[in-house]
Order: structure tokens, then sequence, then C-alpha cells
């Protein structure tokens, strides 16, 4: 299996290395869909110009990175190519770890359930099998590394590959069982962009999981690695805060990081909601509709974590998925992360209700993006609406890409323990419907 | 008597927009007091005027070149009128007419007050004004204003044309404040100060705010006496946008001890004055000297009016100036408060005449050492009665006989704004040497709005194709809403050179209430500051020990050597992406429509369950169940 990987990662660097070199990086390092004010990489530049003219970047209001990431580039700022091109590699790599061990796990679970013949007899079609299984990694790690929107994202030396490498990485530890590097991954990437902190549910589910130890609140030992888990993941929060502070001896990144993503103060559009909601937006309901957009990001985790208790996996899919949808600053790196994932969820294709549809609209607002940004910036031919249109259209579509994944999910497991062909009770054959 | 009305309006509103309300209503009554007070003031020095004036100008026929203590004369006559007089003032009125070689003509109007005072004494609270305006001299003593610079301008100055100005000014508004080191609170000082401007003045400078105010390192030092230099009691603002009209010029007029009823102001018409290519208005106040040796202070209230007329729009393309056709006035008397009332008219070019004529003859001539350059004025000494003729009036001509060439500047700017589209730009500055072998240092002071994202990084100084590195950088990025980029360098020139100054910008998308009405006509970006000492072609005057014109005298001179410039590039004007204005309803609810879009499918797929689902019954059925419902009986 590491010869494809291999020839993979092969291809997508010479892909990456080619485009770096020719015309299309510059313009690419331009555009709004690749980059946000969070994540420019003419932002980080300008943040290190700054440094060397002795003001502090955060005295200003174009520099948004963490104190991490000036010092890491403070020393890698001319092999900044290499960078991007290593995080995208580590992204794919880890992603094919963690979907390879994930993938084992399913497969003795349900080796065992068949064994203990908790399937219905006509669910037979729906158990995977190790053959169709087999590849499902590897295309994990092509749809990364080969997706569009990741190659513009590294092209553009847009940092969102560094958060995508840093929470691949605390998918792998997760689902490789070591409690203590997923909870440092976490915090790195909470560090990074706070948005990642829902993933403290879905990584905790599945670590208890792994252990053996149920869901039970009146049980000490969930409390006692609940709490154990807590404490790692705040205390590497607090070790990476303080270094932060101690590197640039202020605090100032934090109004400048996190009160930045929180408050959405930059209205540069993006693929995302907020830009255009906020600049039309009356100013005293401001406060409130910020309120009510940040909380919504965060506010699926509770009950998604009730719902796909048993599957964290799924609820991580989930949960990357909501923020890419609903963060301040959405970019096309965010999209990809969650697009890696389809793969894993090959086996729930026979239930997605419009797949095609979906496609369609992605495919379409993908072409239409810098079309209608050409009309409106540059010719003048369209105004801001149009490019509105087209990103709330993207996002519908993104919305019903999920909602449409969660049905199939969902609808497999209902069928998993009722059967496939339902009956009604004349015994004529019945359609399932949610109510 | 309606600018009045007009002034107490534009002080209530200020006074309204005033933070704190108590304050306010204190600045209010206390400024309504001393505007009322400083039209009685004028109106009783009027008074007091019309008899005074055979007396005084008969006194003053004889001494047309005397040094400063030639007033003592005056006020000493005064003074014996009046009982007791706390200090000396003096007023000098004064005109420079400058023949441009475009064919347009540049006229200079600087209005001296001195008065050998301290506004700061301890224990001494200064409440007696004479010639000095009291709104300006308690707004001084009320802020604590060491000195204070605020200009008014209509049109661009362009240098590569016309040369250097006796006084630069960008266009719009601009005003810049030094405070006194004992001024605790210098932002809320700043902002009461520039709403009571704002009244004073007519003009919105109560939009300064912190989003148009920097604190320069270099570029802005003081131009009095004293030695506070630290920049943190100093603010300086610009209005590119402001538009100068009547309403300021008539308070402006006002301050002037005379009004426009006498002396040189009588020329301020303001329908021939705002007919013109370019209008300065400015009030300037400095602690200066009180004599030679230095050794008290004395405050200087400069009023100056900059106006140049267009050979085309003014002169009807006829090389042919006169004050009447300038001004449609003539002039008949001096301020018969002032000490000094001349007019200077350049003729440096014109030693024996052969360019132009002047009628009538000028007097005398007289030579000025001005911006580098030695220059020869004939000079018309109101004060003197053979001055006005037989029909006691003086209306000078200058009539061309041949077309001329001007010396060049020797340090111009320009300034422009590359790139295309709304997303991105690139600001070029130009800076021009033109000496042919000396090359000097330059202040560039830039300040961009903050939605003109600056990227520092992008900076590049080129001179002669190669790269010219400023020996000093001061940028302070902008804060969102908050305060601008402040970009100040210092840049050697090399000899006969262009120095291209260029930096990138990103243009921001800004909340829908903060655009301005006519949001595609663009932002205006006020002017860059060139600040330079020029090497000057001939030594300059040092000396306080001789009268200088005050056209000579406004920028301090240390050295021989060189002198001071400040050149103005033109304000940009840039247009910024705009969001659709009609449609803030439409976007709330389309975009809470996905976000619900969002919100429904997962309630739905979180809170039900899957079933299979029952043919539903018809409606016949339906409705004998609900009867039967009604009725208690079990359902069919």
């Amino acid at each position: 299996m590491a010869a494809p990987l291999t020839l993979v990662l092969i291809v997508a660097v010479t892909i990456r290395a080619v485009l770096f070199s020719s015309s299309l990086a510059e313009p690419l390092m331009e555009r709004v869909e690749v980059v946000s004010p969070l994540n420019a990489w003419k932002r980080v530049v300008e943040g290190l110009a700054l440094l060397d003219l002795g003001a502090s970047p955060y005295s200003g209001d174009v520099f948004h990175e963490t104190p991490l990431i000036i010092y890491l580039f403070h020393f890698v700022i001319d092999y900044a190519d290499i960078v991007f091109m290593i995080a995208d590699g580590i992204t794919a790599v880890a992603l094919y770890l963690a979907v390879q061990d994930y993938n084992k796990t399913v497969f003795r679970k349900q080796k065992y359930a068949l064994e203990a013949d908790r399937y219905p007899h006509d669910c037979l079609e729906l158990i995977r099998t190790p053959k169709e299984m087999y590849y499902i990694p590897l295309k994990v790690a092509l749809f990364y590394l080969l997706n569009p929107f990741t190659i513009f994202s590294c092209v553009a030396k847009s940092t969102c590959g560094l958060n995508n490498a840093v929470i691949a990485l605390f998918i792998l530890s997760t689902i490789k069982g070591s409690a203590f590097l997923s909870a440092v991954f976490l915090a790195l990437a909470t560090y990074q962009s706070i948005y990642p902190l829902t993933l403290f549910a879905p990584a905790l589910l599945f670590l208890l999981q792994r252990l053996y130890i149920p869901v039970n609140f009146y049980r000490p030992s969930f409390w006692l690695f609940t709490l154990q888990y807590a404490v790692m993941y705040l205390g590497s929060l607090c070790v990476i805060v303080c270094l932060s502070f101690f590197l640039l001896s202020s605090w100032d990144f934090i109004p400048s990081v996190y009160g930045f993503i929180l408050s959405v103060p930059d209205l540069t559009p993006n693929i995302g909601l907020f830009w255009y909601f906020f600049a039309e937006m009356f100013e005293h309901f401001r406060f409130f509709f910020i309120c009510v957009f940040q909380i919504n990001v965060f506010f699926y985790t509770i009950p998604l974590s009730i719902k796909l208790k048993e599957h964290p996996v799924f609820l991580i899919f989930m949960q990357i998925a909501i923020i890419s949808i609903f963060k301040s600053y959405p970019t096309v790196g965010d999209i990809s992360l969650y697009m890696a994932f389809l793969p894993v969820w090959s086996h729930l294709y026979r239930f997605l209700r419009n797949i095609f549809l979906v496609s369609c609209v992605m495919l379409a607002c993908s072409a239409l993006f810098p079309v209608l940004w050409h009309l409106w910036i540059y010719a003048g031919s369209a105004n801001s609406n149009f490019y509105y249109a087209i990103t709330l259209l993207f996002n519908v579509g993104q919305i019903l890409l999920v909602s449409d994944y969660f049905y199939a999910f969902l609808r497999r497991e209902h069928h998993l323990t009722h059967g496939l062909y339902l009956k009604r009770k004349d015994g004529s054959e019945a359609t399932l419907v949610l109510k | 008597n309606l600018c009045t009305a007009a002034l107490l309006a534009a002080v209530l509103v200020c006074g309204l927009t005033c933070a704190s309300t108590a304050a306010a209503e204190e600045a209010i009554t206390e400024e309504y007091e001393s505007i009322s007070n400083a039209n009685e003031h004028v109106q009783a020095q009027d008074d007091y005027a019309r008899s005074q004036k055979r007396r005084e100008i008969t006194e003053h026929d004889d001494d047309q070149n005397e040094p400063p203590p030639s007033s003592s004369s005056s006020s000493s006559s005064s003074s014996s009128s009046s009982s007791s007089p706390p200090s000396k003032d003096y007023f000098k009125e004064e005109l420079v007419i400058r023949p441009l070689s475009s064919g347009d003509i540049y006229a200079s109007f600087q209005f001296q007050t001195r008065w050998d005072t301290d506004f700061f004494a301890p224990g001494k609270k200064v409440s007696h004004y004479r010639l000095f305006p009291k709104s300006l001299g308690q707004l001084m003593s009320k802020f604590s204003v060491r000195e204070m610079h605020v200009s008014f301008t209509q049109g661009y100055w362009r240098t590569m044309q016309w040369g250097q100005p006796f006084l630069p000014a960008p266009p719009g508004a601009e005003l810049w404040v030094w405070f006194q080191d004992s001024v605790a609170d210098v932002d809320g000082a700043w902002k009461e100060l520039t709403n009571v401007l704002s009244g004073i003045f007519c003009a919105s400078l109560n939009f300064i705010d912190s989003t148009n105010t920097v604190e320069p390192t270099a570029s802005f030092k003081p131009l009095g006496v004293g030695n506070v230099t630290h920049q943190r009691f100093l603010r300086y603002a610009v209005l590119p946008r402001e538009i100068v009209c009547t309403e300021n010029l008539t308070p402006w007029k006002k301050l002037l001890p005379c009004g426009s009823k006498a002396g040189l102001a009588v020329l301020m018409k303001s329908e021939k004055l705002f007919h013109s290519s370019f209008l300065s208005l400015a009030v300037h106040i400095r602690p200066v000297c009180q004599d030679w040796g230095c050794k008290g202070t004395a405050w200087e209230l400069r009023q100056t009016v900059n106006v140049v007329f267009d050979l085309h729009t003014t002169g009807q393309g006829k090389r042919e100036w006169s004050f009447f056709k300038m001004f449609s006035r003539t002039l008949t008397e001096a301020c018969p408060l002032a000490t000094s009332s001349k007019v200077y008219i350049d003729v440096t070019d014109n030693p024996q005449g052969e360019l132009f004529e002047l009628n009538p003859a000028a007097p005398s001539l007289t030579q000025a050492v001005v911006l580098g350059d030695r220059r020869t004025y004939a000079v018309y000494d109101l004060m003197a009665s053979g001055t006005f003729g037989l029909l006691r009036s003086l209306n000078v001509l200058l009539r061309w006989k041949t077309p001329v060439d001007m010396l060049r500047p020797l340090l111009h700017g320009e300034r422009y704004v590359a790139g295309y589209g709304l997303q991105t730009g690139e600001i070029h500055t130009l800076i021009y040497n033109n000496h042919p072998y000396r090359a000097f240092p330059v202040l560039l002071l830039d300040i961009v709005p903050w939605y003109l994202r600056l990227y520092i990084h992008t900076l590049t100084v080129t001179s002669k194709s190669r790269e010219n590195k400023p020996s000093y950088i001061h940028y302070q990025p902008s804060k969102d809403r908050l305060r601008p980029h402040l970009l100040e360098m210092l840049i050697q020139l090399p000899p006969n050179s262009v120095t291209e100054v260029t930096v990138q910008f990103e243009r921001a998308l800004l909340k829908w209430t903060e655009y301005t009405p006519d949001p595609n006509h663009g932002f205006y970006v006020g002017s860059s500051v060139i600040s330079a000492l020029v090497p000057s072609v001939v030594a300059m005057d040092t000396s306080y020990t001789l009268e200088h014109p005050l056209f000579s005298t406004f920028f301090p001179c240390k050295e021989e050597s060189s002198y001071f410039v400040r050149v103005y590039t033109e304000p940009l004007l840039v247009n910024l992406p705009t969001p659709d204005f009609s449609m803030p309803y439409n976007v709330i609810c389309l975009t809470c429509t996905v976000v619900a879009v969002g919100y429904g499918s997962l309630y739905n797929l979180l809170t039900r369950t899957f079933q299979v689902e029952e043919p539903s019954p018809g409606v016949v059925k339906r409705l004998a169940n609900m009867i039967r419902y009604l009725r208690g009986v079990p359902l069919l």
C-alpha cells in the first residue's frame, strides 16, 4: 500500500511545484475564495515586515496569525513553498493512516456483530467487504492531495493548510488511541482558529469507546477519563498560549486573533455567509446577530454528540463540515478537509438523495466565483449581489451535501437494525419517512 | 447677522457632538459670549477707527520704512486715549502680488496681529482684548494651545506651473495643533477644540476624529518658540473633502481688527475670491519672540489668504491684471488700526519694466530673500497719502509686453493611484529634485485612511532606477475604524532626479452605513506632505535685526544655506467596492434563510426517527373518525 501512496504524494508535489513556479501563483494569492484575512500569505509577510520595523505585528489590523506561525515563518520564510507542500503531505499521510486504522476497527466491529447475528438477514448487501474497503485510505489521500481546492490553497500559501495538517494529526492520534497527543493537537488546532474546540466531544467519545468505557454519567470511570482528557487539553492549550505570550511578551495577539475571529470586523468578501450579512446589517442589531451566527457554529455539537455517540468518527466529519460552512472566514482549504472524508462514507452512496444536484451546484458555483468576482470588481458590470448570490448557493450546496450524508448515515443504521426491505402492515413495500 | 445665526447654530451643533455635556454647555456659553463680544469689539473698533482714522494716517505719513518700534507711536497714541493698556499689540497687513509665468496671478494677503502678552502666566487671567480676537484668545487659554495652524483650501497648488507658495496648504481643511505640555488629556482637548473651531469657522472640523488624526514624529515641528517637541502634544488632521465657501470666509474676516470695512481686507469680495483656481484661507497662531534677544514671548496671529486668479476665467485671456479686475474693488485706505499696511508687487523678472508695466508707478522698491531666492518688490505703502493719488483710490495695473519663463521649483511632488479593479491598488508618489548638483533629504508624510490597507512590505523607494533605502521610517499601522496609517520617511533625493515611492494597498469593503452619501464618487485620501530644507541659491537672512516683509518670515530660518519648504501633493480619490445599499432587508432575510436551511435540516435529522409510512386514510374515513372522536365512540 505504501507504493501507491508514495506515487500520489509525488504527483501532488509535482503539481504544486509546477504551479508555484508558474504565473498562476501570484493571482491565486489575491483570490478571496482561497485566502481570507485570517490566513493570507501577504499578511504573514506583512507581519514579519512589521517585526523587522520594530513594531508589534498586532499593532495594526492586517496581521491576524498566531505568534507560533510568525515564529515558524521567521525561520523558514525562504522555504515557505516547501513548508506548505510538506503540510499538505502530512495531512494526506495522517488521514491515510487514520482511515486505515478506522477501517480496521469498523471491520472488526462488523465481524463481531455478524458473529453475534445482530444484523437482520436481508441486510447482507449492506455489509462492507474488505475488498471495497481496501482502497479507501488511498482514495482519502487522493481526494485531499489532488482536490483543486487543496492545490489552490497550497499554491496561494494560505496558512489554512497548516491548520488542516494539525487537525489531521489530531484525528490520527485520536484514532490511534493516544489521548495525550490527541489533546495536544486539539489544543494546537483550537489555538490556531478557536472553532476546532467542538472536536473535543467526538475525540472524547472515540477514546472512551476505544477504552470500553460506556458513556454513563453515573460511572466514575467515565468522569475520571473525561477529566483526565480535559485537563490534558486545557493544560496544553494553556502552555501554548503562555508560550505565545513569551515569544512576543504581550497579550496583544488575543484580541487581534480571537477577537478578530469572533467579532468579524473585516468584511472582505469570501465564500462564507458573514461578510455581506454584516456589511448590510443595521448597527444596533449587529452584536445580536454576531452572537447568533457564532453560537450557530458551536450549537450543533451537543445534539450531534448525543445522536452519534456510537460513531465518533462520523461526528468528527460532521463537525469539521459544520465549522467550514459556518465559520466567520471560511476558505476553500477548509472545505477540502471535510471533502477528503467523503470516500470513507462511500458505502452510504445508495442512500444519498440529491448527490447529483449538489455536485452540480458545487461545480457550477466554483466556476462562477471567479466569473462574478471579475464582473463586480474589475468589469464593473455586476454588483456585489451577484457574488453574494453565488456564496449563498454554494453554502446551500454544502449544507445539502452534509445533511444528505447525515441522512444516509442514519438511514443505513436504521436499516442495519430493522432490515433493508421494510413492509407495511398490509404487506406492501414500505417507504421510510422521518417522523 | 445671518452668519451670526449660522455661527450660533454651528456652535450649538458642535456642542451637541461634544462628549461631555457639562463641558460642552460651558463651551457653548463661553463661545457664544466670545463671538458676540468679538462682534461688538469689531463694531466698537470700527466706530473708534472712523474717528481716529484721519489723525493716524497723518501720523504715519512719513515713517514708511521704519522697523517695529515705529508701531509704538501708534500704540502709545491709542493708549493715551484709552486708560491703561495691559500690554502692547500691533497689527500689520500686507498684500503680495506675484505674476506667474503661466499668465495667472498670485495674490497673498497676510495679516499679523502681535500681542506681547502671556496667556499662560500663572495667576493672571487675560480678559482685556484689543486687537487680538477674543474668540481665539479664549480658545487658546481654555485648551492650553501653544500653536495652532488651520487652513481651508479650495483647489490644488500647481507647483510646477506656479512655483512655491508663500504658505503651502493641502486641498480641503488642515488643522494641526501643538498643546502645552501641561495638558494631561490631549485627545480630549483636541476633540473639544475641533468642535469649537468648527463653530468659529463654520467648517466641518467636527468630523475630525481618531480615524483621521495622527501624531507625526518629524514632519510638523513647532514653528514658534518653545521647547516641547514630543509628538505626544501634537495632533494633525486633514479633511480632504472639505469644501471652502463664503461661510468660512465671513467668520475669518471678522477676526480682523478692521473686519472687511477698511484696509486690504476690503478687496476680499467673496464672489471674486471664490471664482479662482486656488484659494486658501488660513489662521496661524504661535508664540514668537518679543524682541531680538527673545526675552519674552509674544503671541502672533497670522491670517492669510492665498489666491490664484486664472488667466482665462478671470482675466479673459488677456495678460493684464489690476486690483479691480481681480477683486472688483480698489483700495482707498489702510486699516486705521494697522501699524503697517503695504502692497508688494514682485517685479524681479522685470527690473527695467521691459516685461510689464506698473500703473501707477511704484513709489519704492525693496528686496527680500524668500524661498531661497532674492526677489525685488515694488512697494505701495497705504499709510502714505500720496499712494492713493487724486482719485483717493489705488488700483495697481500690471500690463505685459512679452511672455516670460519661470524659475523651476527645486522641489515638487506628485501622487497617483495605479492599478485597476476594486480589490488592490498601488500609491505612487513622485518627488522631483530639480537642483542640478545638490542632493538633499526630504521628509515624506503619508496619512492613509484605514479602509485602504497598506502593505508596508511592498514599500519601494527608487531614484534613478536604483533602490534608495530611506534612512528613517516611522510606520504606524492602522486600526480598523480607529486610526489611519501613518508613514513617515526620510529620503535622500539625489540631484536632478525623480524619486518614486510606491506602496500597495487593499481596498476594504465597509459596512453600508460607513459609506459617504455618494459612495461611487470615491473616497478622498489627504495629500502627502513633503517637508524639506532645500539648498538655497542665495544666502538666507537669519538675522532678526532687519525688518522683513511678513510673507518672507513665516517659516523660521536657522541657517543661511537652506530654506524650509513644505510641498503638498494632490489628494487621491479612490473607489471602494460597495455593497448594494438598497437591500439590507433582502440580505438579512436571504442569509438567515440559508442558516435556517442548515439548522432545519440538521434539526430534522437530529430530532426525528425513521418510521414506515402507513397509507393515510381517505377523507370520508377521517371525517367519520373525527365525529366518532367527539362522540367518545371508539374510532374505526
